[in-house]
């Protein structure tokens, strides 16, 4: 079926392009077919910047959208594509999952646009290790999320008498506070990755950034089973308190809108949940606040969007490498940024058309890159392989909605499934 | 001569004739059928064969053909989560069709008597049947959520103590999957039950009633023996829901809280889909397979036989 329908699709290509050649005499030199899920309004809009800077050069873009929030069906898209020897120039792959596709020998390498455009200093080391495979360029990053954010709603917190907790002792205290004056402290939805996501903060807070280097990143049996791990697992079970009983299989912008509502009081999520707030009208610093989650000030757990180039050969190769150029470059970058409520993923940029929040961010993500607290998020898929994230995931989720289960018990699931996986 | 050669040239061409057009007769439905049987043979039983031999190697994100053995069968024996999956299907499956049963039975057997407005109940009844799963989900969804559904509004009626968290409640998340999906399916089973009580014959009925059965026992001993064939359809159509039941979880609990109502086709999907493990997915897909094979044969098998002996 491969063999008859590449070759059927290329001539129908030619002879389209060719057509359209003669026709208009148009210089459409090459095209870049680009696989995404910047499927919603704003990222759609952000995602057709990147195509008119294209069409500004004089190359075509073949815009190749999966709808799909998680990029589940996207991806299945791609495997089927990948496999029948057909991959788009590029596709929204992020974390070690490049490395997966390097593995497989489908990945195309930037080095010489890496080169020329010195890459090597304008990323920080930690993220240029994300995008390179065997040293090798063969992703561009798109954006940065920050994954440990608290957001709070500052009238509740003055209702409740309390300021923006920065401990986790704080937090706890701040959650009392707020329960007495008749909120729910902390909006939480109960899905698995809404758990690991508050799970890393806190293991993050309690362990710091070494320890959470060992025990997520490396998988270290011996972090994962610690002392130091059943305590961050104790702290994390008891936030439950502080969280209502409704919260199981609620999505996590239902949970934003509580605290933009006024009926919860904080949550703990990554930046995107600015995207809730922006769309309800409300201005960063005065109607929401934002803070790195609890004790975690001198941390950035990374969550970066990012587009791997497939091997390709030609003119689609030089349209490729101008891609790869176009994304990184300032005006893509602000305008990008802006639409998906991230940060830009290059540190040199002007920051005055952001809001506090982002420039907040932006600072400590430059801050932590040098001093070492810039992290890989697990729970966003930054940190390991998808089986292991995804039994990390399983103990992390049974351990909080279990009655009954002891942090010990938790923390050697924890040490059985990365080893299960290795 | 001619005479009779003119005589018996048509006669051999007509024959001829026929006999062509006996074997398009004979050879049609298999020509037309071919292509659909082909399609399927390769679609259905090829894919199965594939599963099966993926299920056999360490494929991960892409199939490989890296051959492990059972390696992945062993992981999955090893997998807590498989096992809660595994256990929840046997207390779903198991409660969703006896239960469906029972009620789809009382049902038409109410229905069954003469009733007014026997038309428009049917409809009420049947009607869930035609929603998708993804739909009753979410409604469900809404209704056993403790702080918006039941709870909250016989709460609000001042019953301060009254709770209804299941939704919420790892132990009890199963169950609300079997309401769900009784809700849904009951009325479709009652409507089979009813075509199959319209279909026994009122003189043996009466000749019960001439014998001096109460009507309850003619019920047990007359009319529900006779409606077995509907059983043995009923429970092969509620099994195979059971079994395949994927967007009602997606829907309804969204296999949570943790993983505590999550059931094997859901667990399959997040291994072979999302977590990069299409070797382990492709085992548990195997067993899957294994359980309802296992579990149909020796049915059909027994159904059929007795069927034709009786």
């Amino acid at each position: 079926m491969t063999l008859l329908e590449n070759p059927l699709r290329k001539t129908a290509l030619a002879l389209a392009t060719a057509a359209a050649t003669s026709l208009t005499f148009s210089v459409q030199a090459a095209e870049v077919e680009v696989l995404h899920w910047w499927t919603s309004g704003g990222e759609a809009r952000a995602a057709n910047v990147l195509k008119e800077l294209m069409e500004a050069e004089g190359y075509g873009w073949e815009d190749f959208a999966v709808a799909g929030g998680g990029g589940e069906t996207a991806m299945t898209v791609l495997k089927s594509r990948a496999m029948s020897g057909n991959p788009p120039s590029a596709a929204q792959i992020k974390g070690p999952e490049i490395q997966e596709w390097g593995e497989l020998g489908l990945l195309g390498e930037l080095d010489e646009v890496a080169e020329a455009e010195g890459w090597d200093e304008l990323l920080p080391p930690t993220v240029a290790d994300v995008m390179r495979h065997n040293g090798s360029y063969v992703a561009v990053p798109v954006n940065v999320h920050r994954v440990n954010w608290l957001w709070a709603n500052p009238q509740v917190l003055e209702a409740a008498g309390v300021e923006m907790p920065t401990t986790l002792d704080e937090l706890f205290e701040a959650g009392e506070a707020i329960r007495e004056a008749g909120f729910i402290p902390l909006a939480h939805g109960g899905q698995a990755w809404q758990d690991a996501t508050v799970f890393e903060s806190v293991l993050l807070a309690s362990g710091g950034t070494e320890f959470y280097q060992q025990a997520l990143v490396e998988l270290d049996p011996e972090a994962l089973g610690s002392e130091r791990m059943i305590e961050a697992l104790e702290t994390f079970k008891r936030l439950r308190e502080l969280m209502d009983a409704d919260m199981s299989g609620r999505d996590w912008n239902i949970a934003t809108s509580m605290v933009i509502e006024g009926s919860a009081g904080m949550q703990l999520m990554g930046d995107w949940a600015k995207g809730e707030f922006t769309a309800a009208g409300l201005t960063a610093g005065e109607e929401y606040l934002c803070a790195a989650a609890p004790g975690t000030q001198d941390a950035f757990t990374f969550n970066i969007d990012s587009l791997a180039m497939f091997r390709v050969e030609g003119a689609e190769r030089e349209a490729q490498q101008a891609l790869a150029r176009l994304v990184l470059e300032p005006t893509f970058q602000e305008a990008f940024n802006l639409a998906k409520g991230s940060i830009p993923a290059r540190p040199d940029l002007d920051m005055s058309e952001f809001d506090q929040c982002a420039q907040q961010s932006m600072d400590d993500f430059q801050r932590t890159a040098e001093e070492g607290g810039l992290v890989p998020s697990m729970a966003h898929g930054m940190a390991v392989r998808a089986d292991v994230q995804g039994a990390i995931f399983d103990v992390v989720t049974n351990y909080f909605n279990s009655r009954d289960m002891a942090a010990e018990e938790a923390a050697r699931r924890m040490v059985n499934a990365a080893q299960a996986a290795l | 001569m001619s005479l009779s050669s003119s005589a018996a040239r048509p006669t051999a061409g007509s024959t001829a004739r026929r006999s062509h057009s006996g074997l398009l007769q004979a050879w049609l439905p298999k020509l037309v059928l071919a292509p659909s049987a082909a399609i399927s043979l390769f679609f259905v039983y090829g894919f199965m064969l594939w599963t099966f031999v993926l299920s056999l190697t360490n494929s991960r994100m892409l199939p490989s053909y890296e051959f492990v053995g059972f390696a992945q069968y062993a992981r999955l024996m090893a997998n807590d989560r498989w096992w809660v999956a595994s256990t929840n299907l046997v207390v779903f499956g198991g409660l969703f069709v006896a239960i469906c049963l029972a009620l789809g039975l009382v049902l038409a057997i109410l229905l069954d008597q003469r009733i007014r407005q026997e038309g428009a109940l049917r409809t009420i009844y049947l009607y869930p049947m035609a929603l998708s799963f993804i739909v009753t989900g979410v409604v469900w969804k809404w209704l056993l959520n403790p702080g918006l559904g039941i709870q909250a509004m016989v709460r609000s009626w001042g019953f301060e103590n009254f709770r209804f968290d299941w939704l919420v409640d790892p132990d009890m998340a199963v169950y609300t999957l079997v309401i769900a999906a009784v809700w849904q399916a009951s009325g479709f089973v009652m409507a089979l039950f009813l075509a199959g009580l319209r279909g026994i014959d009122d003189s043996i009925l009466k000749a019960a009633q001439l014998d001096g059965a109460s009507l309850p026992r003619i019920y047990w001993r007359v009319v529900i023996p006779c409606l077995r064939p509907v059983v043995f359809s009923a429970v092969m159509i509620l099994s195979h829901i059971a079994i395949k039941s994927f967007d009602l979880v997606v829907a309804l609990t969204g296999g949570g809280p943790g993983y505590a109502s999550d059931l094997p086709a859901t667990f399959m999907y997040a291994h072979a889909f999302t977590r990069a493990q299409i070797g382990l997915g492709s085992a548990s897909a195997m067993l899957m397979l294994g359980g309802v094979l296992a579990i149909l044969i020796p049915y059909l098998y027994s159904e059929l036989r007795s069927r034709r002996h009786g």
